[in-house]
């Protein structure tokens, strides 16, 4: 690669404000930015229905109370949004996938990928293996509050280990395939999988 | 939220690409524009943005997303940027640089907020402060295009001399064309103001923007509590969420 020009007289918070937990092109933010496509659901708690299936097959449904019911899971974890923000130790709660495929009577993923679907039409597409040994859950509460919608609530994913947008907002079915079915951003000019650490921004990144 | 538009960013790597600054526009106090010559710029649609990054001499660089403010038929790409505080690229692009200044981008990025003339159906744009950029290229194209699509801009500034591209608004709105403007100025009016003055809210959207019968492909783009409020009262009107698109920013753009 040819040496980027200077831009003369930038410099920025320089290498000092730079962790090391803060992967390369992203910066730290306190807050915590809102991205969504389109309008924020309306949580429906009485209706609200989350499915584990291996296609269209179905392996299983929790309603609302069913999900709280189960053993529940704690992570504190950064996350970084392709939008170039990153939030260190942010804290969750909520069911593992590990736990949801025990629950659903499953010692292992039916298929190598998952297709997740979401409230409003927003899918997004994960390898299993990311999903599995305590690295992801199903988040039903941020900070120790239930998640706003506007950040998913009542229900997102979580894979903190890949860009934010895989971390689906209003989530509402893993569907576990036997080949890679590309989601929303996925399918707009997004990387296949999006590795922070490897820059895996846009497609060919 | 299913609808998606054709992919703009295909499997090619997104390369990046020295942008030369051509002239620098200001717009407000806190906005400025930046013409830019970028030789091997591949087009992009109304809508899109890029990545830029800033390298300083000591090698350090910073990277945030810009949406682009010009037509796709423009001769130059132009970026909008206003100066946040303790922004760290922003009061750059929008303090210290000038023409002649260099830095990178990449792009065009995102397929799904977009609009081209070529989609049927009136277009409602909703918009607070900067947000207004990617519909100000809406416009821009619309406007070249020579599209006859019924199109309404409901834009809400603090003041009116927080209004970026006034005189422009102005102009396209007086064409006849089938573009309708409405401002709205929510801390401070001008003597002799008779628009509106209050924040958007669902009589504003009501009655400024289409009936929900008429279908409009609406793009909401601002701060967080401007995008989700509007967004939200749009679907109780009875639009429905596929049509509704949302770009938000805030905070995370400094």
């Amino acid at each position: 690669m040819s040496t980027p020009p200077i831009s003369r007289g930038f410099h920025g918070r320089g290498p000092s404000g730079k962790s090391a937990r803060i992967p390369p092109g992203q910066h730290l933010v306190t807050d915590f930015p809102v991205l969504s496509a389109g309008p924020t659901p309306e949580p429906d708690l009485a209706n609200w229905r989350f499915t584990l299936s291996d296609g269209e097959s179905p392996l299983g449904e929790w309603t609302w109370e069913q999900f709280n019911a189960l053993p529940q899971t704690d992570l504190t974890v950064d996350i970084h949004c392709v939008t170039t923000w990153s939030k260190l130790d942010t804290t969750w709660r909520g069911v593992s996938i590990d736990t949801l495929l025990e629950a659903a009577g499953l010692s292992e993923p039916p298929g190598p990928f998952v297709l997740i679907d979401c409230e409003g039409g927003y899918t997004t597409n994960v390898p299993s293996e990311d999903l599995l040994d305590g690295k992801a859950m199903v988040a039903t509460q941020f900070d120790g509050e239930p998640l706003d919608p506007e950040h998913g609530g009542p229900a997102r994913l979580l894979v903190p280990h890949l860009y934010f947008w895989k971390s689906a907002k209003w989530v509402r079915r893993l569907q576990f395939l036997d080949s890679e079915i590309p989601g929303f951003w996925e399918e707009n000019g997004y990387h296949i999988y999006g590795d922070p650490w490897r820059e895996q921004r846009y497609d060919g990144d | 939220m299913t609808e998606t538009e054709t992919p703009v960013v295909g499997a090619k790597h997104l390369q990046w690409m020295t942008a030369t600054v051509r002239e620098v526009i200001d717009e407000t106090p806190r906005v400025r524009t930046l013409v830019l010559d970028i030789p091997d710029w591949p087009g992009h649609k109304a809508g899109q943005h890029v990545d830029v990054r800033l390298t300083s001499d000591d090698g350090y660089q910073a990277q945030r997303s810009y949406s682009i403010a010009s037509a796709p038929d423009a001769p130059h790409v132009m970026l909008t940027v206003e100066r946040l505080p303790d922004g760290e690229v922003s009061s750059y692009l929008a303090g210290d640089l000038r023409a002649g200044d260099q830095f990178e981008l990449r792009g065009p990025i995102g397929g799904y907020f977009v609009w081209t003339s070529a989609l049927a159906g009136p277009v409602f744009l909703v918009g607070g402060g900067s947000g207004v950029v990617p519909l100000m290229a809406m416009l821009r194209h619309r406007a070249t295009a020579k599209s006859a699509v019924p199109a309404t801009l409901l834009y809400s500034s603090r003041s009116e001399a927080d209004i970026i591209y006034r005189d422009e608004l102005m102009h396209l709105a007086g064409q006849g064309d089938g573009f309708t403007l409405a401002h709205t100025l929510t801390r401070e009016q001008p003597a002799g103001w008779n628009g509106l003055k209050r924040r958007i809210d669902r009589d504003m959207l009501q009655t400024v923007g289409f009936a929900a019968d008429m279908q409009p492909r609406i793009f909401i783009c601002g701060p967080t509590p401007l995008v989700e409020a509007a967004a939200r009262d749009l679907r109780d009107l009875g639009h429905p969420p596929s049509l509704i698109k949302t770009e938000r920013f805030g905070p995370s753009g400094k």
